[in-house]
This record gives structure tokens, sequence and C-alpha cells, in this order.
């Protein structure tokens, strides 16, 4: 099996730089895990996210926003080529307060990440009259909310199944199944899988999301990740009842109401608990009264794959050139960068976008 | 009743109650599952979908499929994991929804 490149991860991340790369004209070849691998692709909460991120690194600000700006147009080109309706929606999402002081000292942090923005922050405050004109089915206690005009969310099961299709339809080849034991360098990366196979490729990008936590030191990374649990509420299908997602709910656009956005440091560990479901459940409500009366269908954990600093990290292998670390907790809102401006940078074209303040060097002790 | 109903009730009861399903009364076993015995009676769509507005009724008839809902004291249950009791007032699911898509 011939290829330029080899992605460890089918993930969206992993997908997405290998539909980029197919579009330059490389070969790859996608080695996903198992039904044993943590899998954030497959759990996440579909949001395409600009407001609240970057507020103390303005250039992760401005690289989800690049993407963010390149989504339409990403999902346009995989939905024709697929099939798949993405459910791309980018009208703007909110993010909830219950009291006036906390909206006021978020809106003065937006405040200053829009000034080094040179302005391009499109956000507004709604107070709680304001806000129930957008959102009429929403709650007394809801203060206020800020709506950023950048944000959106999609359906990301779909994004899921359309890149792995995309990429086999452009000739790239999808492994799943194969859960990655070890990578050396030879001539070639040899990457050994689970069950004794050996692939080999010149180049190769590590995207296996909390799987590089162990592969990344075997090439010389520091790979300086953990595990973030979020756990995640499904409502039976409702009639449409907000107009934009937020950090916190969204319904998606098959009716369910998706909650969510919790945060535990709990390690490997992806189950649900009683208590936090109540929690997320119970602020849910207070935003959406009417969700009172809705049944949940399911529950599920999953991991986010979080730096220290919680942005990216794009880093090229130091002792094995050729060798790249790829690794995000946004995968959705960054894969349209991911996919049309990634490439060149693994590629080292001199169109590549400057991605030094995302290295690992960042965390190195001085 | 509809005696074009393919349902049967292997088990016939003489403890009979009222309910309404969209108004209408039905006299149904005391007890028994309610999405069989709407069946029984001759029903076959107890809820129109909340996006498309698509007529759907029991499928799986074990709490999984999700497609027998209805409307009981303004909350959606489904009706094959119900009993059915006196007085009962449903209403078919998402009812508004098929209207409009009529």
């Amino acid at each position: 099996m011939e290829a330029d490149y080899a992605i460890i991860g089918g993930s969206i991340v992993g997908l997405s730089i290998a539909w980029g790369l197919l579009k330059r004209g490389r070969r790859v070849l996608v080695l996903d895990g198992d039904d044993g691998s943590f899998r954030a692709s497959r759990g996440n909460f579909g949001l395409v996210w600009v407001q609240g991120k970057g507020l103390k690194q303005p250039a992760y600000a401005r690289w989800t926003q690049k993407s963010a700006a390149a989504w339409a147009d990403f999902s346009a080109e995989l939905g024709e080529s697929t099939g798949y309706n993405l459910a791309l929606q980018q009208a703007g999402g909110y993010d909830f307060y219950f009291d006036e002081e906390s909206l006021e000292q978020r809106v003065a942090e937006f405040e200053t990440l829009k000034k080094e923005l040179g302005g391009d922050y499109p956000f507004e405050v709604l107070r709680h009259n304001e806000l129930k004109r957008e959102e009429p089915n929403i709650g007394p206690r809801v203060a206020g909310a800020i709506l950023h005009h950048q944000d959106g969310h999609l359906n990301p099961l779909r994004l899921l199944k359309s890149l792995a299709d995309d990429v086999r339809r452009m000739g790239g080849t999808v492994k799943c199944g194969v859960p990655v034991k070890r990578i050396s360098k030879r001539d070639l990366f040899e990457i050994e899988a689970e069950d004794g196979t050996i692939y080999a490729a010149p180049k190769f990008v590590l995207s296996a999301g909390l799987g590089a936590m162990d592969l990344g030191p075997q090439l010389g990374f520091s790979a300086p990740i953990r595990p973030q649990r979020g756990q995640v509420l499904i409502t039976e299908k409702l009639p449409k009842m907000m107009n934009r997602p937020s950090g916190i709910i969204r319904q998606v656009d098959e009716g369910s109401v998706q909650i969510g956005d919790s945060k535990e440091e709990v390690g490997l560990d992806d189950r649900v608990t009683l208590e936090t479901a109540s929690a997320i459940a119970a602020r849910a409500v207070a935003v959406y009264p009417d969700l009172a009366k809705a049944k949940l269908v399911r529950s599920w954990g999953a991991l986010r794959i979080m730096s220290p600093d919680g942005f990216p990290i794009y880093q090229e292998s130091s002792t094995t050139p050729g060798a790249f670390l790829v690794t995000c907790h946004s995968g959705i809102t960054l894969a349209a960068a991911h996919a049309r401006y990634l490439p060149a940078w693994l590629d080292g074209s001199d169109q590549a976008p400057n991605l030094e303040v995302f290295s690992e060097q960042r965390f190195a002790i001085s | 009743m509809n005696n074009a109903s393919p349902f049967h009730n292997i088990s016939p009861s003489d403890d009979l109650v009222t309910v309404t399903f969209d108004g209408i009364e039905y006299i149904l076993p005391d007890g028994a599952n309610l999405a069989a015995s709407l069946l029984e009676a001759g029903l076959r769509y107890f809820r129109n979908t909340p996006v498309s507005g698509a007529p759907r009724g029991p499928f799986c008839m074990m709490g999984a499929c999700y497609d027998c809902l209805v409307e009981i004291d303004g909350e959606t249950r489904q009706a094959c994991m119900t009993e059915v009791t006196s007085g009962l007032k449903i209403e078919r699911a998402h009812r508004d929804k098929g209207l409009e898509n009529d």
C-alpha cells in the first residue's frame, strides 16, 4: 500500500486532514482505532463555535474565525460530493447568563478581545426582553445572553460519515479497527498495529486524540494532553423550540434537544453519573422551562482532548522530522481549517499558515 | 371497535374502563397494555413526527423504538410502556404538526 502520509486516527480531525491532503494530490492511509478507543468524534456537541475562544490568545480566536468562515463552502462541497446534508447553521449562537454581574464581566473580556482582533468580533448583548423576542420559549430566570454572530452548529455524525466517504471516494484508504501499538522511523515511518501488521509511509500525522498520550512520546512529542469528561443528554424529538444553539443546549435538525457542557477531570472514565446528568438537566430547564416535560432518550459521556491552555497543538517532531502531532479540543469547529489550510503546513508549502504559537514549545519550562 | 383490526386480545377481560383518544371514547381492558389495546381498538397512527409531521404508530412494542408516542397530561409517553387506567385522556403526540402538514 503506497501512501505519502499515514494518519493515525480516523477521527473528524484525522479525516479532515486526509481530505485536505487528497485535494492537494497526496495519497493517504488513515488508520482508525476500535470500539475500545475513546472517540470524541462520536460523542461531541456539534458546535461550530467562535464565542469565548482565545480570550487570552487572539491567534487562537483568529484561527477559529478563519475556520468558521471557511465552513459554509466546506460543508457545501462535502454535501455535493457525498449527498449528506450536514445541517450546518451559522446564524449565531448564545451564551446564557443567570445574573447581570457575570454577563457584564464576560462582555468586558469580549470588548478587550474585539479590540485585539481589530473589531472583527460581532457580538451583541441581549437583555431578557430582547432575548425573549428571539427565543420566545426562554425562561424567566435567564438574565440575558451574548449573541455571537459567527457561531453555529451542525450534525457531527453526518460530518464524520461524509468525511470518511469522501476520503474513500477520492482514493484514500481508511482502515477501521486498527489500533496502533508502536511507531518507529527507519527509511520510512513504520506503524505497527496491535495485530502485528506494519504500515509504512514517508510522512505521518498523529491525530489520535487521547491515543497521542501514549504514541506521541515515541516520536519525541511531549503531547501534554489530558481527558476532560463531558456528559450529554438527548431528549425525545420535539417540535422546533429554539432558533439558535448555545454551548449548553441546542436543538438538532432532527428535533432532539442535546444538553451538555459538564466538565469533569476524572481521567480515562467516560461513564455517566446521575449527579452530573441532573445538574445539566436542571440548568437546561432553567433556560427552557418547557424541557421539564421532555423525555430523555439517551445519555452518554465523552472525553475532551485538552491541552494545558486549551488551545490546539500543531507540532512537527524535532527528533523525527516528517512526523506531525495535531490535537485539539474543537475538532468540529476547526475541521474546515484542518481541511483547507493545515495540509499546506504539513507539505511545507510557503502557502502554509503560521502556526508557531500552537507548537509544543509554549509548554516548555524555561 | 373496528372489526377490520388484525389485532385480537388473547386474554379478554370483563374489567373494562373508558379512556379518550383525541376526544373519542374507547372502552379498553383495565390494566392492559395501552399500545396493544389501542391497536386492537383499530387505531393505527398514534402521533405525528415533530419535524416533518409524518404519521407514526407502534413498531417494536418493547420500549425501544419510540414510535408509539402519545401525549398524556401534557407529557409524551410511550404507549407500549403505559397501562390502561380509567379516565386516561390521550392525545396524538405533536398532532398540531400533522395537521399543519395535511
